[in-house]
C-alpha cells in the first residue's frame, strides 16, 4: 500500500497543520509515513503546500511528485498541482472556494464545500478537517478513527469540545463520496 | 522499544545532540535550519545547558571554539553560506584538536543561492573548507531517524580522537518529518571524565593550553603528525556504509542523504522493470569507504553516482574504484531534486544502450 498527497491552499487555511495531522495518523497505524513542507519565501496569504506519504513500505522520496490524491483547497492551486494528479487518482476540490472547474478527464474528482461545512458546523477554521475526512473515506489509505486519535497528540492545547468539534467535520466530510 | 515519535529532522538533530550530552549551542538563523536554534532555544536552558543566538555566524563558532575548549559538548549549526562563515573558525578548532559538533543542513548555492535542499557542500564539508591540513568527522544523514541519533557517534568520535565532527543534511531531511526512535544511548554530561587538556578553574594543577599553532621551528610539523595519527585510526575504526542489493547487481548506485532515498525508489523501479541494480550508500563521507568501494568494482564493473549537485563525490568514487569499473554520474544541481524516474532513466540508458555520455573521465 502506497499513498502519496499532496495539500495545497492559502496560508492560514490548515495545509500544513492537516498534513503533520495526517502524517501522524498514519504512525498511529503502523504505517511509514513522511511529512515535507512547502517552505520557500511564503507570505500570508500566499500558496502554502506540503507532502505526505503513508505506506506499508519504507518511504523513500518525501517529496510526492506525482500524487496519488491531491486536495486543493483554493483557486491557484487547482492551476498548480491538477497537472500533477496520476492518471486515476483523486482530485479533491473545495468547491466553496475553487469556481474553476478541472480539465482532467483520466482522474477522479471528488467536490467537497469544505468553508459551507465547516461554517454549519460553527467554527470556520474546521474545513481542513471536512477535507480529511472526505479524503479518508475515499481512498481508505487512512481511517477517521486515527485521525481522531492523533488530533489530541498533535495538538496538545485544543480544548476537549475543540477537539469533538474537528472530530465532527471529520465525520461531515466522510460523508462525501464518489458517485 | 521506545515511543516512536513524529519529528521534524532539525529537531530530532537538535534533541539528539542535547541527548548526546551536548550542553551548549550558539547559532545564528538561517533557511532551512531553523529550527535548530529555535529548538535549543527552550530546550537548552531546560536541561541546565546554554543557548546563545549569537551576532554572526563567525561569532558563533568561536563561542565554540571558546566552549569546546572547557571541555563541555557544543555545538553550532548553519546552513551553506553560513558555514561558509564558519570555516575559519572550524580550522581554528581543528588546529586546537578540540571536539565539537557543526551541523550544515545543506542548501542551493554558490552565493545566497536559495533555500531549497542541495548537496554542493560535499567538497567543503570533506576537504575542509577552511585553510591547513585538517580533517572533520563527516556523517550524512539520509532521514529523521539518523539526524536524532547521528549526534552521538558524532560526539563520542569527536571527543575520542579529537576533531570537530559535522553532520552533513540538506533542506529536505531538515525539514521533512518522520517518526522517530531515539535509540543511540543518552548521555549525562554529569558523567564524563573532564579531558586532560581541558580549560577551566586551576586548583594548582599543571597549566594547560589550547592552541592552533606553533611559531618554534619544526614543532608545527609534530603538532600536525601527531593528529594524523589519530586520523588514521578514524580511517581504520570508523568508516560506515549501507549496501543494498548489491549482492547480484550489474550496477550499482551511490548516493548519501537525500539522493540516496531518491535511488531506492529508482532501485525499486529498474529491479521491477528488470534491472539489476543495488545502492551503496555512504554514511561517513569522511572517512570515506573507499576500500569497500574497491572491493565492490573487483565484481561490478558499472557506477552510477547520484548527487544532488554538479558532482562532487564521484571524485571520491574514482578514487576509491581507480579505473577498475566505469564510473557515470547524475548530476542535479541548483538545489532541486532528481526524480526516481529520471534516475531510472539514466539508468536504463547506461544498462540496456550502453549510453557513454553519463560517463565520467577514469
Amino acid at each position: 500500500m502506497y499513498q502519496g498527497i499532496r495539500i495545497s491552499g492559502f496560508g492560514g487555511q490548515g495545509v500544513i497543520s492537516a498534513g503533520i495531522l495526517l502524517a501522524y495518523s498514519g504512525m498511529l497505524e503502523d504505517k511509514e509515513v513522511s511529512f515535507f513542507p512547502s517552505y520557500g519565501a511564503e507570505m500570508r496569504g500566499g500558496t502554502a503546500n506540503c507532502s505526505v506519504v503513508i505506506a506499508s513500505d519504507e518511504v523513500t522520496t518525501p517529496i510526492v511528485s506525482e500524487p496519488d490524491t491531491v486536495i486543493v483547497l483554493n483557486e491557484p492551486s487547482l492551476a498548480k498541482f491538477e497537472p500533477l494528479v496520476k492518471p486515476g487518482g483523486l482530485l479533491i476540490v473545495n468547491s466553496s472556494l475553487v469556481n474553476s472547474k478541472p480539465t482532467r478527464k483520466d482522474i477522479k474528482v471528488l467536490y467537497v464545500p469544505c468553508n459551507q461545512i465547516a461554517g454549519e458546523l460553527g467554527n470556520a477554521k474546521i474545513m481542513n478537517m471536512v477535507a480529511l475526512g472526505a479524503f479518508a473515506s475515499n481512498t481508505g489509505a487512512i481511517s477517521l478513527d486515527a485521525i481522531s486519535r492523533a488530533l489530541p497528540k498533535v495538538y496538545k492545547k485544543l480544548k476537549p469540545e475543540v477537539i469533538e468539534l474537528n472530530i465532527k467535520a471529520l465525520k461531515r466530510g466522510a460523508e462525501i463520496k464518489l458517485n | 522499544m521506545a515511543e516512536k515519535k513524529l519529528m521534524k529532522g532539525n529537531e530530532a538533530l537538535a534533541e539528539g545532540a542535547i541527548k548526546a550530552g551536548c550542553r551548549f549551542f550558539a547559532g545564528y538563523p538561517i533557511t532551512p535550519q531553523n529550527e535548530v536554534p529555535e529548538y535549543m532555544s527552550w530546550r537548552m536552558p531546560a536541561v541546565g545547558g546554554a543557548f546563545v543566538q549569537a551576532e554572526s555566524e563567525v561569532s558563533a563558532i568561536n563561542m565554540i571554539y571558546g566552549a569546546a575548549a572547557t571541555g563541555v559538548r557544543c555545538m553550532t549549526s548553519s546552513s551553506s553560506p553560513g558555514v561558509s562563515l564558519k570555516q575559519e573558525g572550524l580550522s581554528y578548532c581543528a588546529g586546537a584538536d578540540l571536539p565539537l559538533l557543526i551541523a550544515n543542513v545543506m542548501r542551493g548555492g554558490p552565493g545566497l543561492g536559495n533555500i531549497a535542499g542541495a548537496q554542493g557542500d560535499y567538497w567543503q564539508a570533506t576537504r575542509g573548507g577552511g585553510h591547513g591540513d585538517y580533517r572533520t568527522f563527516v556523517m550524512a544523514p539520509n532521514g529523521v531517524n539518523e539526524m536524532a541519533n547521528f549526534p552521538h557517534k558524532c560526539f563520542e568520535v569527536a571527543c575520542k580522537y579529537r576533531l570537530p565532527a559535522m553532520v552533513l543534511a540538506d533542506g529536505i531531511i531538515g525539514q521533512m518529518m518522520e517518526p522517530v526512535e531515539f535509540t543511540a544511548p543518552e548521555v549525562d554530561p554529569k558523567n564524563l571524565v573532564e579531558p586532560d587538556w581541558a580549560l577551566g578553574i586551576n586548583n594548582g594543577r599543571a597549566k594547560r593550553i589550547v592552541k592552533s599553532y606553533d611559531l618554534r621551528e619544526g614543532y608545527l610539523e609534530k603538532m600536525v603528525l601527531e593528529r594524523v595519527k589519530r586520523y588514521k585510526e578514524i580511517e581504520k575504526n570508523e568508516i560506515m556504509y549501507e549496501e543494498k542489493m548489491l549482492e547480484d547487481a550489474e550496477i550499482a548506485m551511490v548516493a548519501y542523504g537525500t539522493s540516496a532515498r531518491v535511488s531506492v525508489a529508482a532501485m525499486k523501479l529498474a529491479r521491477e522493470r528488470g534491472i539489476k541494480v543495488g545502492l551503496f550508500r555512504p554514511i561517513t563521507l569522511w572517512p570515506f569507504p573507499k576500500n569497500r568501494l574497491a572491493e565492490l568494482s573487483n565484481r561490478i564493473k558499472k557506477f552510477l553516482v547520484v548527487e544532488m549537485s554538479l558532482g562532487q563525490m564521484v571524485e571520491d568514487v574514482q578514487l576509491s574504484i581507480n579505473g577498475a569499473a566505469q564510473v557515470n554520474l547524475h548530476a542535479k544541481p541548483g538545489a532541486s531534486v532528481m526524480t526516481a524516474e529520471e534516475v531510472y532513466t539514466t539508468l536504463e540508458r547506461i544498462v540496456k544502450k550502453g549510453a557513454k555520455e553519463y560517463a565520467v573521465a577514469k
